[in-house]
């Protein structure tokens, strides 16, 4: 039979089942006067949830219409979250179904190739409706669910399909293909889920999005639901949603040691590498991990279930045990791939449409094609957020000239800070430090004079006065937690000559909160955090600054007179 | 992992629906969809009694999820024999004593020297066989525990179509360690004589079955427990067996009513341990299979399957009836996985007595009485 004779059939067939079912339930209802209340208050409270939760379900389309899958609308202005493994058939630009009957051109926006998940963006409205993020580590075995989406691209009237069950599993860990498509601390279901409905929503039965349907275990039985399927839990996406939102290719995270399970059941570490932050924060081969960010480990499978949930660049806390004694320490993890194995992911795809002559033309605005990014116009985007933000605290490009600023040592002493456009000067009590875009700024982060002190300010000056244009190199990075209880920050990632600076921005003012340079070098990096603002001339200035190497702070400042020389030219 | 696959829809050949100047959807062309409409049928009526079996949770109280919990610790992973493809190496199991009894379907997993068992809380155990029933397809661990949390076999609830069930089982392999079993909810749909098979063989189990609405019977299930809402046992996942009629995959469980007695027997030592005995040497007077006419395939791997290649005329064998091609399960109850098993079985028996030979021929287990021949007064030709 083919395919084109078995549509109409099929959809008659359907409709009038479907018919069948809905006057077989009120018969049902009526004919049961003995049904307790509460259970047809059950009944209908959870159509009701249905009738709310799936007007923001999506049914995606390539434009080829050969592929394609679900999604779940997250913001009113049309951010839709998806499956990698989706986009990947279908390209950058997409065709997106919603149950009001519509399609909406939709274009991707970042991906997450690790974590099988992709964030995309419906145009044309700004009130769409967004589901409701929930909770997912509040699944227990035994919840009711449901998942939402288009099994069998079913949906040609946009419609999802809704299948109900029960939550299997939670913080299950599947194993990836190769190191891509890896499903750690993921929700199963035995709620139907078939090809279609990946990049689908899973909510609880509130109707609160608690994940992102994305595979099943198809073996003998062949390509049809047996009942286990797996879902991507939104705390996971909730972590890399920032990343994903500035366009990027984000990749998953490695603490830079493997663990292995000992005889005694312990988890340890087996290997660790010589250069990576956890060695530099005091983990050592056979140290015993006893909590990862925030979560107790006892087997090696609940370290990758968190470490799977963290977007490459996070600090994490740790500890671990090492003769009996318990160490904490904050580590950064790193990147899990390198980036052009990384990069490959979204390039290879196998019918690749993102090629700028093919997206449709309401897309082609949205659409910015950039190596190692999914769409950079949404990196873009941010940077100017990011920046429109910094500008709410006071004006600083007409600040070109030097900068003076002085103040007191904590330690005790004057610090005398002279930052110019390409050169700058610093006086503390142990003696003097200078440095020069003409030489090597390597040598200026390791100074041992200020302790890279004064390249942090060179820095954060130019991103002041120059904004991007001052850097080699700007990109967005997205979001990661200011400390480890808190807010989430923007970050902007710059680099200027061999040196990546990055820039952490307070979520509450848009000011800078820290600043970081590292070098290619591995090594400590140098951080420094700014606070205490005060308002100088209108211009909201930091009113100390501290200064950390690893997990050591090293000296803290109080700034006291900043003086700006506008008057002279620029580069004398 | 293999059986793990992304469940994106990629077709070839379908056109992307587009939308007419109305303002209407109209479908460019297919939506791809199963053409055989009794399937959907199948689909609809799954999907309703799902939806009436929905509201029984909703009545069985909030404490559904500690009663999942408190039935999961009662259920252990099990791993041994297998790997090769489509022949996992583990299965599911529950307990049913606080000492460490563990009931499990009778599989090639326990054909192995060492069979681990892994507890809710990620404790790892050797087990050993204490018996198993070959009609029953059922099998009955032990290691070395106390205080587990087990059910009781001595107080069983009954079931009847309609019945709200939760399967457990470690399907897939999916939980490792201390994680817990996967959950799946269901109904009983049926409870019928088992007409299925396995490959080209017929079960050897015939049931009666509960047959579920669910897909309870994946790789690794059998052997998991099936409770009702109340958290009592009800039935075991059986092996993943195909309908004789259908040739579709069967979801379905053991009632656990008739497979108690034979736990009690097995529990109670009636019944003989099936472990392959500890090879003892040879005794200068015991039985060769060719004192018997078997002339058994060649022993060339380490569980050489017990098949009789040929079987001399006029022997004590094919005076009992043995015939080319059977496979040799038992001696005396006495599980025969093995070419080396059998010799060494044999080597034990008695000249001049009998002894019961179960085989299995054509998909059927045969029952034969082997007359074993006198001790030969002389020594033997060859």
């Amino acid at each position: 039979m083919t395919v084109g004779r078995a549509m109409t059939y099929d959809r008659g067939v359907l409709v009038a089942l479907l018919g069948i079912v809905a006057a077989a339930s009120a018969t049902a209802v009526s004919a049961e006067p003995d049904v307790p209340a509460a259970v047809l208050q059950a009944q209908a409270d959870r159509v009701a949830t249905i009738a709310r939760a799936r007007n923001s379900v999506v049914a995606i389309f390539g434009s080829r219409g050969s592929e394609g899958g679900s999604g779940i609308v997250i913001s009113r202005d049309g951010y839709a979250l998806t499956n990698f493994h989706v986009v990947v058939g279908t390209g950058a630009a997409m065709k997106s179904g919603l149950p009001d009957g519509r399609l909406y051109d939709t274009v991707i926006v970042g991906v997450d190739p690790t974590g099988d998940v992709a964030l995309v963006k419906l145009l044309g409205r700004d009130d769409f409706h967004a589901a409701e993020l929930g909770d997912s580590d509040t699944a227990r075995p035994g919840d009711w669910v449901f998942a939402m989406g288009n099994p069998f691209l079913l949906a040609t009237d946009f419609q999802p399909s809704v299948s109900y069950g029960i939550v299997s599993g939670v913080h299950r860990y599947q194993y990836p293909a190769g190191s891509f498509l890896e499903y750690t601390d993921c929700l199963q279901i035995d709620a139907a889920i078939n090809p279609g409905n990946s990049g689908g929503p899973l909510f609880d039965s509130a109707g609160r999005l608690i994940g992102v349907n994305g595979r099943a275990s198809f073996e003998k039985r062949g390509r049809v639901n047996v009942g286990v399927a797996y879902a991507i839990s939104i705390n996971q996406i909730k972590n890399f949603l920032g990343c994903l939102r500035g366009g990027r290719i984000v990749d998953h995270a490695t603490l830079g040691a493997r663990l292995a399970t000992d005889a005694d059941g312990t988890v340890r570490v087996a290997e660790i590498l010589e250069e990576c932050d956890a060695r530099r924060r005091g983990l050592h081969h056979q140290d015993e991990l006893v909590r990862f960010a925030g979560r107790s480990i006892r087997t090696v499978n609940e370290f990758k279930n968190v470490l799977g949930i963290i977007p490459a660049g996070w600090r994490v806390p740790i500890a671990y045990r090492r003769g009996g004694e318990i160490h904490e320490a904050l580590v950064r993890l790193e990147s899990v791939h390198a980036e052009a194995e990384l990069w490959k992911q979204l390039a290879d795809r196998p019918r690749s449409s993102d090629d700028i002559a093919t997206i449709p033309e309401a897309v082609v605005p949205y659409y910015e094609k950039r190596t190692g990014y999914a769409n950079f116009y949404f990196n873009r985007e941010n940077q100017d957020r990011v920046f429109r933000a910094l500008a709410a605290s006071g004006s600083f490009d007409q600040l070109a000239g030097p900068w003076t600023i002085t103040g007191q040592v904590e330690a005790g002493g004057q610090i005398t800070l002279r930052l110019k456009q390409a050169e700058a000067a610093c006086r503390l009590p142990m003696g003097e430090s200078m440095l020069s875009e003409e030489e090597d700024l390597t040598a200026a982060l390791d100074s041992a004079g200020d302790g890279g002190l004064l390249l942090a300010m060179h820095l954060w000056r130019k991103l002041l006065v120059a904004g991007s244009a001052g850097f080699d190199d700007l990109y967005y990075y997205g979001t990661w937690p200011l400390s480890h209880e808190g807010a989430m920050a923007d970050v902007l990632v710059a680099q200027l000559a061999r040196v990546e600076c990055q820039f952490a921005f307070d979520s509450r003012d848009g000011r800078v909160a820290t600043l970081e340079l590292s070098t290619e070098a591995s090594g400590d990096s140098c951080r420094v955090e700014f606070a205490e603002p005060q308002e100088v001339d209108g211009r909201w200035l930091p009113g100390r600054v501290t200064l950390h190497r690893g997990d050591r702070a090293v000296g803290s400042y109080k700034l006291e007179q900043f003086s700006f020389d506008p008057s002279r030219a620029e580069g004398e | 992992m293999p059986h793990c696959a992304p469940c994106a829809w990629r077709a070839g050949g379908v056109s992307p629906p587009v939308r007419d100047a109305r303002g209407g959807s109209q479908p460019g062309a297919n939506a791809p969809g199963s053409p055989i409409a009794p399937v959907r049928l199948l689909a609809v009526l799954v999907a309703s009694a799902i939806l009436s079996q929905s509201l029984a949770i909703v009545r069985a109280g909030a404490d559904i999820h500690e009663q999942i919990a408190e039935t999961q610790a009662k259920v252990v992973k099990i791993y041994g024999a297998g790997g090769l493809r489509a022949l996992e190496a583990y299965q599911t199991g529950f307990l049913i004593s606080a000492e460490g009894h563990v009931l499990t379907a009778w599989s090639h997993v326990l054909d192995s020297a060492v069979v681990t068992v892994t507890l809710d809380d990620g404790r790892r155990f050797e087990s050993k066989l204490v018996g198993a029933d070959s009609e029953l397809e059922l099998a009955v661990l032990k290691f070395d525990g106390s205080d587990l949390p087990h059910f009781d076999l001595s107080s069983l609830a009954a079931a009847e179509a309609g019945t709200r069930v939760l399967a457990y089982s470690n399907l897939f392999g999916v939980a490792a360690g201390n994680e817990p079993v996967s959950v799946q909810r269901g109904v009983v749909a049926a409870r019928i004589p088992l007409s299925a098979r396995r490959g080209i063989f017929e079960s050897r189990f015939q049931g009666p079955v509960y047959i579920l609405d669910a897909v309870t019977n994946n790789p690794g299930a059998a052997g998991g427990p099936v409770t009702n809402l109340a958290g009592e046992l009800i039935a075991m996942l059986g092996k993943e067996l195909k309908s004789a009629e259908s040739n579709l995959w069967l979801n379905y469980a053991m009632p656990i009513d008739p497979l108690a007695p034979a736990v009690t027997r097995i529990l109670a030592g009636a019944a003989e341990p099936l472990t392959a005995q500890t090879p003892t040497s040879k005794s200068s007077d015991g039985l060769d299979p060719r004192d018997l006419g078997i002339v058994l395939v060649p022993d060339v791997v380490q569980r050489t399957p017990a098949y009789v290649d040929e079987v001399r005329p006029n022997s004590p064998a094919a005076r009992a009836g043995l015939l080319r091609g059977d496979l040799i399960l038992f001696v005396d109850g006495q599980l025969v996985p093995s070419v080396k098993v059998l010799c060494e079985l044999l080597a034990k028996a008695e000249h001049a007595a009998s002894f019961k030979l179960t085989v299995l021929r054509d998909g059927n287990t045969v029952e034969l009485t082997v007359q074993t021949p006198p001790l030969p007064s002389a020594e033997r030709a060859g």
